[in-house]
Order: C-alpha cells, then sequence, then structure tokens
C-alpha cells in the first residue's frame, strides 16, 4: 500500500504524463491532458494516503516491508506514522495546487511532458524520503530528489543561469547525499540494522560510540546543504532561475524541508547529544539571522524568497537542535505554516513575473491597482511570513520567541539566543514589509517589460487564495486546525508522547509578546528608514561580502578543480601511446619489484646447478647479440625479421636441449610460418623506421627495458636455483594408465586438462577470424618504388620451387598424418601437425601465387577457412559431448588398443579425435591469418584474374609473397 | 657459470629487448617486441620445471621425467603466440591504411611540438 503510494507517481505519473506531452507541437487540449493526468495521479496518492490518515490519527502506525537487496540491510521497508503523514499531506497537497498552476503558468512552447514528468518523479522522490523505514533506501530516494531537482531547476535549458543554478544545486546537494550515505553507513554499523524503526531502541549504544561524532557531522552535512543551511545556502537563491511552479514547490514546500525532516526523524536517534545541539541550534540561528538580514537587500522578488526561505530553515534547525519537546511542537508547526505562506508568495512572484515580464522590484509598484486581488492575497500570505497577529506565521513564532526565551533562562551568554531570534524576526518583518510594498505600492512602475497588467487566470490565483485561506483559518483556529497533525507528527518525532501543548492565538502579556511586538514595530521602521529616498533599491549586497559569499568560493573552487583536473589530464594522457606503454610498464616494474624491497628477500638458492657446454654458450652468445642487434638496429625492418627468426631459433634449440621435443616442434613450424606473415606485412609498410627518438627518451626507454629485463632473469635465476614441487607426478603416474597414452603433454593437452585446451583452440579461431573481419574490405596497393627511388619487379614463381612444393605436398601430408597419429605416444599431436600441414599449405600459397592456390583449396578469399575452424571446433566440443552420453562428465576420454589388419596393434583414444579437431582449427586459423592478408593486395573483384601492378612497369605476377626483390 | 644462469640471463636480454622495442614509436618495432616478449615469457613459463640434464621426454620404465606440465602450458602458449602476432601485424596494417601513418598514435609526429617529448 505504502510502497503504492510511491509508485502510482514514480511510475504511472512519470510515463504517463511523459507520453501525453511529448507532442511536438503541444496545442492546448493536449497540455490539459498532461495536467489532468498528473493531477489525478497525484489525486490518487493523496486519495490512498487519506485513507490511511485516520488510523494514524488515532495514533497508529503503519508499516511494510519487503526485502530488495538484504545482503547490505538494503529493503524496501517503508512506515507511514505521524510525521510522515504530515510531510507526505504537505507534498501531495501543495503539490496538486503546483500541478494547477503549472498548467497556467507555462507558456505554449514549454514542454509539459518534460515538466509534468520530472515533477512526478520528484514527487515520488520525496515521497520516498519520508516513508522509508531504511536508511539505504532513504539515501536512494534523497538521490532521486537531487537529481529529478536538477533537472527540474535547469526546466529551461536554453537559458545559462538556469543551466549553472541546476549543476550547482546538483554539486551541493548531492554532495551532501554523499556525505549523508556515510553517515548512513556508519549508522549502520553501529546499530547493526539499517531500519530506522529499530534504531531508536538503540540510540544509547548508538551515542556511546566513539564513531558517532563522525557519523552525526556526515549526517548532518547532509541535512544542512538539503536545507540550504550557512554556509551551503548559496545554492537556493541561484536555483530560482527555475520555473516559479518548481520554486514555490521545491524550494519552498518539499525539498528543502527534506534535510529538516531527516533532522526530526533522527532525533530521538541521534539528537538530544550536547554535540547534537551546539551544531544543529547554532547553524539554523546563524543561517536564520543571516539570511534574514540579506534578504531585505534583495531586488528580485525571488532572490528576497530565497533568502527568506533560508532563514526560515534556520528558524526550523534552531529548534529542532533546541531538543525540547515544545521546540519540537513548534518547528513541526511552523513547518505547516511555512509551506501555506512561503508556497503563496512564490506563486505570487511568478504571477508578477508573468503579468508585468520582471521580477526586479526596482522596475515593479503599484500593481495594486491592476491586480487587487493578487495583492490582498499576497498581503495576507505576507503578513503570515511577518508574524502578524492573526495570521499562523504569528502563531508559531510566538512559540520560537518562548522556546528561545526559555533557553536563555539558564543565564550567562544565553540570552544572546533570544536576542538573535529578535533581530530574525524583526528583518523578517522588514522584508515582509518591502515585499508588499515595493510591488503593490510605492508609486507606478517604472519600464515595465509588459506595461498593462491585470489579473491573473483563476487556475493561477485559486492556488494562492487556497493558501492565503489557510494562512488566516490556521492563524485564528490553530489549536483546531493544525493542533492534531502537529500532536500526532511530534509524537512521532519525539518516539514518544508528545507534551501537553495548546496552540492559541493569546498566551497573555509576556516577554516573547513583547519581543513580537518590538519586532513588528521595528522591522517596518527599518525597512521605512532603509527605503527613504529610494535608498534601499541603490544598495547592492553582493558587493558586502567581496570575494567571501559562499557562491564566490564555491564557484572559484569549481573553476580550480576543473582546470587542475585538465592539467593533469593534459600532463597525464597526451595522446601519446608510448608515454602511456613507459608508464604501464613503469607501474609493472614496480609493482613486481615491491616484494623484494625491504624485509628478507630471497637470494640464490641451493639447487645443484648444471654445468656449461660449449654449445650452450655459443647459443648464448648468439642470442646476446641477436638482442643487441635488434635493439640498435631494428630500423632496417627485414632484417630485423630474420634476427628475429634467429631468437626464435635459439629458443626452439633450448627447447631441444632441455627435453621438450613437442615444444621445439612446434616452436620451430610457427616460426616458420610467422616470419611468412611479417614478410607479407613488411611489404605493405614502410620498409625503414625513422630515426627519430631523442636521445632522453631512448635513455628512459632503455632504463625501462633493463629493468624489466633484469627484473625477469633475477626472477628466473632465483626459481631455477630452487626445487620445486611440482604437481607432474599425477600426471605422469596416470597418464598411461588413464589417458592411454605416453606422451604426456600431448595427454594433458587433449585429456586432462582438454578443457583449457578447447578454450585455446577457441582462442585461436577468434584471433584468426579477428584478423578477417580487421582487414576486411580493405586493398590496398603495394607501393611501386622501394625507399631508394627503384621500382619493384616481381618475379614469375620459380619453376623449381613449384615443382618442389607440389612434390613436397603429399610427402608433407603424410609426415603431419604421422605426427598426428603418435602424437598421444611420442612427440607430436594435432598442434604439431596442423602446424605443419600449414607450412606445406603455405608453401603452395608461395609458389603457386595467392590466387592459384586458393583456387586449388577453393579458399574463396579465405572464408573457407572460417569454415575449417568451426569444423575443428565442432568435432571437438562433440568429442567431449561425446562423454556425455556414456554418463561421464564433459570430454572424459576413452581409449583401447584395438587390432587392425595390416596395421597391426593401434593404441587409439577418443583424445584422438578431439586431438583431430585441434588440428583442423590449427590449419584453418593458420591459413585464414595468412590468405587474409595476402587477399589485401588484390584488387576486389578478380579472385583468379591476375593485379594490375601500378608501377611503371606493370608486371603480371600477382603473387603478394615477399620473394621480390628491387630491380 | 651455470646453464641456469645462462637461461635466466637469456630470457632477461630477450625481455630487455622486447620491452625497448614495444616503446618504439612506430608499429612495427612493436610488433617485434610483442613477438620476443612471448618468446621470454615461453622461456620463463618453461623454465618453471626447472632444467634437468637427459630428462626424458616419453613416459619410459626408468630414469627422471622432464616436468610435463610447464611444456604443455607453453605448447598452447606458442600457437596462440602466433595468432596474436598475426592479428597485431594485421592491425598495423589497418592502422596505416586508414591513418596513413605507422606511427603508434595514427599520425605523423609534428615536428619541434612534441617530438622530443612524446612522440619520437
Amino acid at each position: 500500500m505504502l510502497f503504492a503510494l510511491i509508485l502510482l507517481p514514480l511510475l504511472l505519473g512519470t510515463v504517463l504524463t511523459g507520453w501525453s506531452g511529448s507532442g511536438a507541437l503541444r496545442p492546448a487540449s493536449e497540455r490539459r491532458r498532461t495536467a489532468w493526468l498528473a493531477a489525478a495521479i497525484t489525486g490518487a496518492s493523496l486519495g490512498l494516503l487519506l485513507a490511511q490518515a485516520p488510523a494514524v490519527m488515532a495514533g497508529g502506525s503503519l508499516r511494510s516491508f519487503t526485502p530488495w537487496v538484504p545482503e547490505i540491510g538494503l529493503n524496501l521497508s517503508f512506515a507511514l506514522d505521524g510525521l510522515s503523514l504530515m510531510f507526505a499531506l504537505m507534498i501531495t497537497c501543495i503539490g496538486l495546487l503546483i500541478i494547477v498552476y503549472a498548467h497556467h503558468y507555462l507558456g505554449p512552447k514549454d514542454s509539459t511532458g518534460k515538466f509534468y514528468s520530472t515533477l512526478m518523479l520528484f514527487m515520488a522522490a520525496m515521497l520516498g524520503i519520508v516513508l522509508s523505514d531504511n536508511l539505504l533506501l532513504l539515501v536512494v530516494f534523497w538521490e532521486l530528489t537531487s537529481i529529478s531537482s536538477f533537472l527540474l531547476v535547469g526546466y529551461w535549458q536554453h537559458r545559462a543561469d538556469a543551466r549553472s543554478g541546476a549543476r550547482m544545486a546538483l554539486a551541493v546537494t548531492s554532495g551532501g547525499g554523499l556525505a549523508l550515505l556515510g553517515g548512513f553507513v556508519l549508522l549502520g554499523q553501529m546499530a547493526g540494522t539499517d531500519e530506522i524503526s529499530q534504531l531508536m531502541a538503540l540510540a544509547p549504544r548508538i551515542q556511546a560510540d566513539a564513531r558517532y561524532p563522525v557519523a552525526l557531522g556526515l549526517i548532518l552535512l547532509g541535512c544542512f546543504t538539503k536545507s540550504a543551511q550557512f554556509p551551503f545556502h548559496f545554492w537556493l537563491p541561484q536555483a530560482m532561475a527555475a520555473p516559479t511552479p518548481v520554486s514555490a514547490y521545491l524550494h519552498s514546500a518539499t525539498m528543502v524541508k527534506a534535510g529538516i525532516f531527516l533532522l526530526a526523524r533522527l532525533t530521538p536517534v541521534i539528537g538530544g547529544t550536547d554535540l547534537f545541539m551546539a551544531l544543529v541550534m547554532t547553524t539554523g540561528l546563524a543561517t536564520m539571522l543571516f539570511a534574514a538580514f540579506i534578504a531585505l537587500f534583495k531586488h528580485d522578488v525571488k532572490g528576497l524568497l530565497a533568502y527568506s526561505t533560508v532563514s526560515h530553515l534556520g528558524l526550523i534547525t534552531f529548534l529542532i537542535g533546541l531538543g525540547s519537546p515544545l521546540a519540537a511542537v513548534a518547528a513541526l508547526f511552523h513547518i505547516l505554516n511555512h509551506a501555506s505562506f512561503k508556497a503563496a508568495l512564490f506563486m505570487t512572484a511568478g504571477i508578477v513575473d508573468h503579468e508585468t515580464g520582471t521580477r526586479d522590484m526596482r522596475q515593479l509598484g503599484g500593481l495594486y491597482k491592476s491586480m487587487p486581488w493578487m495583492a490582498t492575497l499576497a498581503m495576507v500570505a505576507a503578513a503570515g511570513m511577518a508574524g502578524v497577529p492573526l495570521f499562523n506565521g504569528f502563531v508559531s513564532k510566538e512559540m520560537f520567541l518562548t522556546e528561545a526565551v526559555a533557553f536563555a533562562q539558564g543565564g550567562g551568554w544565553r540570552w544572546l539566543v533570544p536576542a538573535a531570534a529578535a533581530l530574525a524576526a524583526l528583518c523578517s518583518v522588514a522584508y515582509s514589509v518591502r515585499l508588499v510594498h515595493d510591488l503593490f505600492f510605492n508609486g507606478p512602475a517604472r519600464d515595465l517589460p509588459q506595461p498593462h497588467p491585470h489579473e491573473p487566470p483563476l487556475g493561477m490565483k485559486a492556488p494562492v487564495a487556497l493558501l492565503a485561506a489557510v494562512c488566516v483559518a490556521v492563524g485564528l483556529l490553530p489549536a483546531l486546525l493544525a493542533g492534531p497533525m502537529v500532536k500526532v507528527a511530534a509524537s512521532a518525532m519525539l518516539g514518544r508522547a508528545a507534551p501537553e501543548f495548546h496552540l492559541a492565538l493569546w498566551h497573555g502579556f509576556n516577554l516573547p509578546l513583547l519581543l513580537s511586538v518590538l519586532a513588528l514595530g521595528g522591522g517596518a521602521g527599518l525597512y521605512v528608514a532603509l527605503a527613504r529616498g529610494g535608498r534601499l533599491h541603490r544598495m547592492n549586497s553582493e558587493n558586502w561580502f567581496g570575494a567571501l559569499t559562499g557562491l564566490n568560493l564555491f564557484t572559484r573552487s569549481m573553476d580550480r578543480l576543473f582546470s587542475s583536473a585538465g592539467h593533469l589530464t593534459n600532463k597525464l594522457e597526451n595522446a601519446s601511446l608510448q608515454r602511456y606503454q613507459a608508464w604501464m610498464l613503469l607501474a609493472a616494474v614496480a609493482a613486481a619489484a615491491a616484494p623484494f624491497w625491504g624485509g628478507d628477500a630471497p637470494g640464490t638458492g641451493a639447487r645443484t646447478l648444471l654445468p656449461v657446454s660449449l654449445p650452450a654458450l655459443v647459443l648464448w652468445a648468439l642470442l646476446l647479440a641477436a638482442c643487441g642487434w635488434l635493439a640498435l638496429r631494428h630500423h632496417q625492418r627485414f632484417s630485423s625479421v630474420v634476427v628475429l627468426g634467429a631468437v626464435g631459433l635459439a629458443t626452439s634449440i633450448s627447447f631441444i636441449a632441455l627435453s621438450a621435443p613437442d615444444l621445439a616442434l612446434t616452436q620451430l613450424t610457427v616460426d616458420v610460418v610467422s616470419t611468412v606473415l611479417l614478410l607479407m606485412g613488411l611489404a605493405l609498410l614502410p620498409q625503414q623506421s625513422p630515426h627519430e627518438s631523442s636521445r632522453r627518451r631512448k635513455a628512459r626507454d632503455a632504463a625501462l627495458a633493463l629493468a624489466g629485463g633484469a627484473g625477469v632473469a633475477w626472477l628466473a635465476w632465483l626459481m631455477l636455483t630452487r626445487d620445486h614441487d611440482s604437481i607432474a607426478w599425477y600426471f605422469l603416474s596416470q597418464s598411461a594408465v588413464a589417458g592411454g597414452g605416453t606422451n604426456v603433454v600431448n595427454v594433458i593437452l587433449v585429456d586432462f586438462r582438454g578443457y583449457d585446451t578447447m578454450g585455446e583452440i577457441t582462442v585461436l579461431g577468434i584471433a584468426a577470424i579477428g584478423v578477417l573481419a580487421l582487414m576486411d574490405g580493405m586493398r590496398t596497393r603495394r607501393p611501386a618504388l622501394d625507399v631508394a627511388g627503384r621500382a619493384w619487379t616481381f618475379a614469375a614463381q620459380p619453376l623449381m620451387l613449384r615443382v618442389a612444393a607440389r612434390v613436397l605436398l603429399p610427402l608433407a601430408l603424410v609426415v603431419a598424418f604421422y605426427i598426428f597419429m603418435r602424437g598421444h605416444n611420442q612427440p607430436g599431436g594435432g598442434f604439431i601437425a596442423g602446424l605443419i600441414t600449414a607450412v606445406t599449405l603455405v608453401l603452395q600459397y608461395m609458389a603457386n601465387g595467392q590466387s592459384r592456390a586458393e583456387n586449388l583449396l577453393r579458399a574463396q578469399g579465405g572464408r573457407r577457412f572460417v569454415v575449417w575452424i568451426g569444423v575443428g571446433l565442432g568435432i571437438a566440443v562433440l568429442t567431449g559431448l561425446g562423454a556425455l552420453v556414456f554418463g561421464q562428465p564433459f570430454l572424459t576420454s576413452a581409449h583401447g588398443q584395438p587390432h587392425l589388419p595390416i596395421l597391426g596393434e593401434l593404441p587409439l583414444a577418443t583424445a584422438a579425435l578431439f586431438d583431430l579437431g585441434v588440428y583442423i582449427t590449427v590449419v584453418g586459423a593458420t591459413l585464414l591469418t595468412l590468405s587474409t592478408l595476402g587477399n589485401v593486395t588484390r584488387e576486389p573483384g578478380s579472385s583468379a584474374a591476375p593485379r594490375l601492378n601500378p608501377s611503371p612497369n606493370p608486371n603480371p605476377s600477382s603473387s603478394p609473397s615477399p620473394g621480390r626483390i628491387p630491380s | 657459470m651455470s646453464l641456469e644462469f645462462l637461461l635466466a640471463s637469456g630470457i632477461g636480454a630477450v625481455t630487455a629487448t622486447g620491452i625497448y622495442l614495444i616503446l618504439r614509436g612506430r608499429t612495427w618495432p612493436v610488433v617485434l617486441g610483442l613477438s620476443l616478449l612471448g618468446y621470454a615469457v615461453n622461456l620463463f613459463i618453461f623454465a618453471m620445471g626447472r632444467l634437468w640434464r637427459d630428462a626424458a621426454p616419453i613416459l619410459s620404465a626408468a630414469g627422471r621425467m622432464a616436468d610435463p606440465v610447464p611444456q604443455a602450458l607453453v605448447l598452447t602458449a606458442i600457437v596462440i603466440g602466433f595468432a596474436t602476432t598475426g592479428f597485431v601485424i594485421e592491425l598495423a596494417l589497418r592502422t596505416r591504411h586508414e591513418t596513413g601513418s605507422d606511427h603508434v598514435d595514427g599520425h605523423e609526429p609534428t615536428p619541434g611540438h612534441s617530438e622530443t617529448r612524446d612522440s619520437a
């Protein structure tokens, strides 16, 4: 039920109004329909609320609980008690009035869909805040109000002030939201629960916790930013760039009250301590006094109202900080009163703006003549704001002064509090008088953009009239109209029965009454004194504080933040990949070196080392020479491919010498194919690298390289000089028994770790298909001239090579078959056989040229090899699935030694089938990579025709093979 | 001096060269550098099985066996290394085709401006 109350505007409201108001032309009927939809949904929420109201007013409360993410304590738990009922009623009732008002306020060019759907979102978020019974859930809605208020303030996105105001409101309130989240997490940790209703009982434990001051500070930061308390108040006047219905709703009645609501909600949990009192009271008092004073000097109607709002919020904050039960009653009562008179005044400001085209009180004046009704209503609301007797503000202000005076009974410096309170009340009277006087009297208007203002339409006037009526009615009969609501809300806020109190107009002659009278008289006098001769109109409060206003500090620190972020980004990220690479390598080296720093870093181990043989020494020397050559002379690209091959050869020889024949075979064949690939690629790239690195850069890179190389060498050395405890014993003992093969490496690949191999051949296939995708559609011409300006010639394929390749093909295939078959027991297997086959086929490409070879293999520009990869992977998967048929886990192999005619006893394992898949995938992937590259230089649409060479001496050869020599 | 020393220092030398080359500004040396790093890494993993004199690679009745686990790991790594080399080469080609430059940043370094600091 409670959830539905929020979901109505949250889902139905936003979607329906957004859809209804989305038309581009925005005819009047559509605008009316949208407003009606919004009103209907708000009305439905209000109806649901009212249905529950009797139970709550009788002192009960409603709860609902649905787990959402219980692991982190986030639950959809809602509660409706007196406090939340009061706020929820305020949100929905004033929301309804705003919807009606906004319908007339928005111009024909303003998008109603955007306005109402954001408004619905905001309303849902506000309802969520006041109904949440879970700290984390509350934060979710809290942030949602920040976001929707950002959208609403920035509604006129074409205006720069709207954009900057919206951004500032978002930055301040959501920054506070972040602090609030931190505070809530701490609170949850201290209490062991995130359910607000359970926190109350745990208050003593929470307040005794060492983390309490931190949590309190963070939560207060969230509340103060949201409720625009000094020194975070500056965003609220900036947010006045919003459409006036938004200001009336968000910045008087609802959103800015969210912080106050939270303070009230958590008072029984975190309140009552000296720290709480000191922080909240001081902040509230300072805000109230400061903002009331500044408000007097604002020339913009909405600016004045904004500062007045800040001041009244300060008043409420002060009362909550005071902490006495009667102060709580006064605070809640003032929340209601402030919402009614301030919303009415904001709406009046909007109407004045609407009718005259300006909000500047130095231009406006004498509007009583053209709109007497509006003037009367506004005067009623302003009287409420000033605290004139018979209006609602008077009653709550009287209570406020009573509490302030009561506080001063403590003696000492405490008399400052009622003094400040009276001073603030005085300023509040002064700016209320100014508002009325400057708008409706004070001579004729000057240079109005719209010179003939008149009474607004009924739809705009009616909400103001209703609110003004509330001001008067509550002012006259406070106990009857507001008493019960305030009573249940106060009980909910205090967590126990509210004290006996009597909301009344008349309390007899006492000190608070005297202060009230002084404030009324003094305020009027202050205004008269200031306004004499138009002095007030010439004052500019903006200049008083120079650079020290919150606004300036905020803007400046934001500017500084952005510019330093920009500097840092520019410094780190200058679009040079080399720099990024260097940083990454440096980080890797540092991370790898860190464990060796300090402590007892491991040294050389105790393993008996192997003696050096002469061939090993020679090989080592050659390897070092090759590395040195590559580092210094890599600019010679062709030669560098050859030297790279030498490094590969040294690797292969090391594998042979160190009892790894499988690796040696693999490395050797891979190197052959790689070299062909490198040369083919090089044919399309510059043949030389320019010498362009600066000396400094070379030194930096060399230092990094040496550090990295030395680190890796040291790691290898540490490892090689120690004995190890390998898991190999398992594979060695099980290979023949369980895997049916004696080549343990192969058995591991296709049987024990078949799953890994499956992944690896999949990667292989993906890489090859990635190559195809990368080169798809790319056609390029080879350069006609070499670096020295000599033209290339393309020799026909040598006859010897062609014949040799043709003879070699079947032989090599037989060898590959043999290597494949024996793989399980002797060096070999699918990988190696696949590579041998690939080498043979590559030889066919080289000998016959790309086109002919592709014709022979029906390769269709390499696309056929994709099928091969698919078939290979398919066989591997099917083999694996075969095991499932026999009730074994995926990829379990079976093996036997069937006796076949002629061939004799043949050791066979299903793993061989898997290996076949590997084989086919390897062949397909290798050839796909090569033939894709080969196809790059072919003219499109000539699969068989020879390529036309654009060089000065055209050559009919179509081979992309690297066997070319500069003529 | 020992065989272990030769292997460790060899791996270090190949790694250092590889790192130096992948820090160059043109795509080609980067391709070479990646290949070199591939060699070094494969040898390193292989060396995890330690060095043995005359160890048998195939199961037999007697004698010490070479550690097959790192070998199996390296075998597939070699093949995948080939696939990535192929991919990087063609990436280099495509980049040059698209941008007209074989510089890793996708454009020729602007002389005098950032050459000495960043792009060379």
